[in-house]
């Protein structure tokens, strides 16, 4: 029933899309319409693959670097005081400049290569993984903490066995947002200076006016960006079973 | 390290009285040189409405809160408290994350100890007293609300600690649900040494071998009242009623 529902809705956009396109008379180069996107997508297929494939690798390493250092901070700001006093100034400083105006200066530092790209995407969801972990870890119920006080739990068993489960499904809202951000600092990285990825390939179309084939681009990134994020909260939900979910899906009218 | 006496029964010898007990609040004195002595082995009811500060005593005995000078607390074998109580809430404070049979053990997964067979089958023994063999392996979200307090019970009971500390366990459950959880905890409690907090006459001429009331501002505590026979004590006791109604009167000075 979703399904049907996604298909008609598809259905609706690219008819209204086409229709668009036969009511202007717009020339190709402006906007193609879908079905000359279709065939660039089918003809330039190994092409856009190619591209792709750059995109997803710098995608899944940004998401796990930052996932990963994001986790790290959390824990280091929840367990040392020094930790929040020094590290937190900075971590709003870190969120406070644009992403996107580091993009040249990481070039520069790091290359027309992938490295570049994925420090643009670890970046730019460190944020909200990090701020998710440690406003988890902050808000433990404060029966379960008195409760292993008074069983004799150390601070480090306390973190470990209350603390960090209690914090994991704020952590899990961090990583469903990284998911969905990831793919954006990686483009972003690729237009600034690459020579392979999505965003390069539809830089370069767009100069040499193969709207079709930018439009293809476009598609593949977008199919990307939902896939991750969808396999990212399947994962999630997984992983938390227990995690009360109040955002049901199959909501009444 | 206090658990050495894990084989056995736990000692019930352990006597425990607050002197000159102290509580200011904002301010306010909410008692001062108040005192109160639970006695080995025996159920103790602290009776009183709410707000007149049970709650904060009882948190000092079991060293969640700080006393406020000159308060004492004092033990019949001058060992400090520390790592010898139990402490029931109100809420159920399970672990939604662990296992119902887990979280029977959660003190000694809290402590670091290792969870061999023997304990696994105290807490599954400890289980099946409260009614409840063959939820082993559910969440708690799966069990209803007196089912979860009757896994906090159980739980509250592996700690084998000479000191058991309540506080309200039951005024969030329905009547029937209620009466029957604690005719279940005066069963499974006899012989321990147990301060509970209520607000609750009846609860307190049910379970409790001696009752005191608390009230005023500042408040005070009344000597203690020895309801006759044996635990848990029938609803429809015509002395029960008659002391219930000595209580609400103490309590309504």
């Amino acid at each position: 029933m979703r399904l049907l529902r996604a298909a008609v809705t598809a259905l609706v956009i690219l008819a209204a899309w086409q229709g668009l396109v036969w009511l202007t008379g717009v020339p190709r180069f402006i906007l193609p319409g879908p079905a000359a996107v279709g065939t660039a997508l089918v003809r330039q297929a190994p092409l856009l693959l190619g591209h792709a494939g750059v995109t997803l690798a710098e995608v899944l390493l940004g998401l796990l670097l930052g996932v990963l250092l994001g986790s790290v901070s959390a824990l280091a700001l929840a367990s040392f005081r020094v930790a929040r006093r020094w590290l937190m100034p900075l971590l709003v400083f870190s969120q406070a400049i644009p992403v996107f105006a580091l993009a040249p200066l990481l070039t520069l530092w790091l290359g027309y290569g992938m490295a570049s790209k994925i420090a643009m995407a670890t970046i730019i969801i460190y944020f909200p993984v990090t701020t998710s972990l440690f406003d988890g870890l902050r808000r433990t119920e404060p029966g379960w903490l008195d409760l292993a006080r008074t069983m004799g739990a150390t601070r480090s068993s306390v973190l470990w066995h209350v603390r960090l489960p209690a914090a994991l499904p704020a952590f899990a809202s961090g990583v469903r947002v990284a998911a969905a951000v990831a793919p954006i600092g990686a483009v972003v990285g690729e237009w600034v200076g690459s020579s392979s990825g999505l965003g390069y390939l539809m830089l370069h179309a767009n100069a040499r006016m193969q709207t079709d084939l930018l439009f293809a681009a476009l598609a593949v990134l977008g199919l990307f960006a939902v896939a991750l994020y969808a396999a990212v909260d399947a994962l999630l939900r997984r992983a938390l079973p227990w995690q009360p979910d109040t955002h049901s899906s199959d909501e009444k009218d | 390290m206090l658990d050495t006496v894990r084989p056995g029964n736990p000692p019930d010898y352990l006597s425990v009285s607050v002197r000159d007990a102290r509580l200011t609040h904002g301010g306010v004195r909410l008692f001062d040189g108040l005192g109160i002595t639970v006695e080995a082995g025996r159920i103790t009811c602290l009776l009183g409405p709410s707000g007149v500060g049970k709650t904060t005593l009882l948190r000092v005995v079991a060293g969640l809160a700080e006393p406020e000078a000159p308060t004492r607390v004092e033990t019949s074998d001058g060992l400090p408290l520390h790592g010898r109580i139990a402490y029931m809430a109100q809420q159920d404070l399970l672990l939604p994350w662990l296992t119902v049979l887990d979280n029977v053990l959660v003190g000694v997964r809290l402590r670091g100890e290792p969870r061999g067979g023997p304990l696994r089958e105290e807490a599954r023994d400890l289980l099946a007293r409260v009614g409840l063999a063959g939820r082993e392996g559910d969440r708690p979200a799966s069990l209803s609300g007196g089912q979860r307090q009757r896994v906090a019970l159980a739980r509250t009971l592996m700690e084998r600690r000479p000191l058991v500390l309540m506080d309200e366990p039951f005024s969030a459950l329905d009547v029937l649900t209620r009466l029957r959880l604690q005719e279940l905890a005066a069963e499974l409690l006899a012989g321990r040494t147990v301060l509970m907090i209520t607000h609750d006459p009846l609860e307190a001429l049910r379970i409790a071998h001696r009752v005191h009331v608390m009230t005023g501002r500042p408040a005070t505590v009344g000597p203690a009242l020895e309801p006759p026979g044996p635990t848990p004590r029938a609803v429809d006791d015509p002395a029960l009623l008659a002391l219930q109604g000595e209580l609400l009167r103490r309590l309504g000075e």
